[in-house]
């Protein structure tokens, strides 16, 4: 198993059980600063609760989670909402509000969080959403009213609006088109790239194994609540694990 | 008769899973409101949200409650008139339909429209919300989706409602006056004097308490259904009808009791 020295994220016997039902079990694993590494395994495997875990939102039934140093167990719960400061994350769906314009959307964590005035929130939106490729007329269209791309693109702009550490992607292409999934993918090297001298740390889950050797780093194999299997992108696809074999050949 | 013991064994463990929902039900929505007040107090207090959720369960509820209300005060005038007209006391029309208005009825029917209204979209939009992951993401950037989505919908409902109701007991009397002295030949001067001589503060002012107390009870129902959604767009709608007939039966139910206590206090 892979480990780093002081990572972004280090996950030590993280157990976690819902009722009877163990989802994360004894758990061991490090993600390293400044690079992408992708999760993947099988649905139901605990990727998402791990996700969870990782941004404070669940807490472990044991085990520990530290995040940039930090013991997230040590956070009290007004500390630990400053603390996701530091996390911006692109959802499945982008997950935009709905009642907000694109630029809303954007201005949100800066209006909430900054003490920018309105010309310097506009300023740097337009900033951030010319950076992930949106042209000014879709600045004041509602969510309702952009393609599904164009929505990742929003979701990624909002989510980089308070420059994290840590940028978190859930499924980033799952249902896109073949097109659309090339330039989300090409857009989450790209953002790793421009923030580089903020080693800005990438975490995605997915099941696209071929997209994950393609842009990441590192890449986990999750099965059952344990990570089965850990190794740079360029061995992944050589592993002797049969259940990655499996996984990567369906 | 192990048939006979199956089935009753059955009926009694139904019995007592209804009841343990219904207890644990009981206390996440005490949770919800402790929540509520934790997070009502803390900064940053969102004005603007506070009085974009004010003009939708205020304003937007003022041409239902124009009509609900001038109806009402008709119908009731007429009602009362042809009661009261067999033992010669019509002149007490105005009185009559003013106590119950502002005592009973401008609550209560206030409160049933709000409830179908305002509490079913709070539901319907939190809802949504949830199961497009946008309350996530209120979480995740660090917006504690409490304090963001339902506290300014529960100040603003617990605000609105007994200021509708008084709006309603206003146009409801206006649909009586009209009633009563053009349609049923009450003299203007005796409906207007006896109604000064009937009313007083006490009962505007139970019917006010009331309100307050619905608006409060509707906007917790339907934002703690909101948050409760779960299972798409099916959950939603469920999610939606739950907060529409929970908040009817709190307010009918809650009118009894508020009722019961008020009338010893004022």
């Amino acid at each position: 198993m892979l480990s780093f020295e002081n990572p972004a994220v280090g996950i030590n016997d993280l157990t976690k059980t819902f009722g009877n039902h163990t989802v994360l079990n004894k758990l061991n694993f490090d993600i390293p600063r400044g690079k992408i590494t992708t999760i993947l395994g099988f649905s139901g495997a605990g990727k998402s609760t791990l996700l969870k875990h990782i941004l404070g939102l669940h807490k472990p039934t044991s085990g520990q989670i530290s995040v940039l140093g930090r013991d997230l167990s040590e956070l009290e719960e007004v500390d630990m909402r400053e603390f996701r400061q530091n996390f911006g994350m692109l959802f499945q769906y982008a997950a935009l509000f709905d009642s907000m314009t694109t630029f809303g959307n954007v201005a949100f964590p800066l209006r909430e969080f900054t003490d920018l005035n309105e010309d310097q929130i506009k300023e740097k939106c337009f900033h951030l959403l010319k950076s992930v490729g949106l042209e000014e007329v879709s600045y004041n269209k509602l969510p309702s009213e952009l393609s599904g791309g164009m929505r990742k693109r929003v979701g990624l702009a909002r989510a980089l609006a308070l420059s994290p550490k840590i940028m978190l992607y859930d499924e980033p292409t799952t249902g896109l088109d073949p097109i659309t999934t090339k330039m989300v993918n090409d857009l989450i090297v790209e953002t790793g790239q421009i923030h580089k001298e903020n080693e800005l740390t990438s975490i995605i889950i997915s099941h696209d194994v071929k997209a994950t050797l393609e842009i990441s780093d590192y890449v986990a194999f999750l099965n059952r609540g344990n990570i089965v299997e850990y190794l740079p992108a360029k061995d992944f696809a050589n592993s002797d694990h049969p259940l990655v074999k499996e996984f990567i050949n369906l | 008769m192990q048939l006979v013991t199956d089935n009753f064994i059955r009926f009694t463990e139904g019995i007592g899973k209804i009841v343990i929902k219904n207890i644990s039900g009981l206390g996440l929505i005490c949770r919800f409101i402790l929540s509520f007040f934790y997070w009502a107090a803390r900064p940053p207090y969102r004005m603007k949200l506070f009085f974009e959720q004010m003009h939708f369960i205020g304003n937007k509820s003022l041409f239902i409650i124009t009509l609900a209300g001038s109806f009402t005060g008709m119908v009731m005038a007429y009602q009362t008139y042809f009661g009261f007209k067999l033992i010669n006391v019509d002149s007490l029309v105005g009185p009559v339909v003013a106590i119950s208005l502002a005592k009973e009825l401008a609550p209560v029917l206030t409160g049933l429209i709000v409830a179908g209204r305002a509490g079913a979209a709070m539901a319907a939009q939190i809802g949504t919300m949830k199961v497009t992951e946008q309350v996530d993401a209120l979480e995740v950037m660090g917006v504690n989706s409490m304090q963001y989505l339902a506290v300014p919908r529960i100040l603003a409902g617990t605000l609105s409602v007994p200021m509708l109701s008084v709006f309603f007991l206003f146009i409801g009397n206006i649909g009586s006056y009209i009633v009563g002295t053009q349609a049923l030949s009450i003299d203007e001067a005796i409906y207007l004097s006896k109604l000064s001589n009937f009313m007083f503060v006490s009962d505007l002012m139970q019917g006010v308490i009331k309100a307050t107390v619905f608006g409060f009870i509707i906007s917790i129902i339907g934002t703690y259904f909101g948050f409760s959604v779960t299972k798409g767009a099916e959950g939603v709608g469920k999610g939606t009808n739950l907060a529409v007939v929970w908040g009817m039966i709190s307010v009918l139910v809650l009118d009894y009791f508020l009722t019961s206590f008020l009338v010893q206090i004022l």
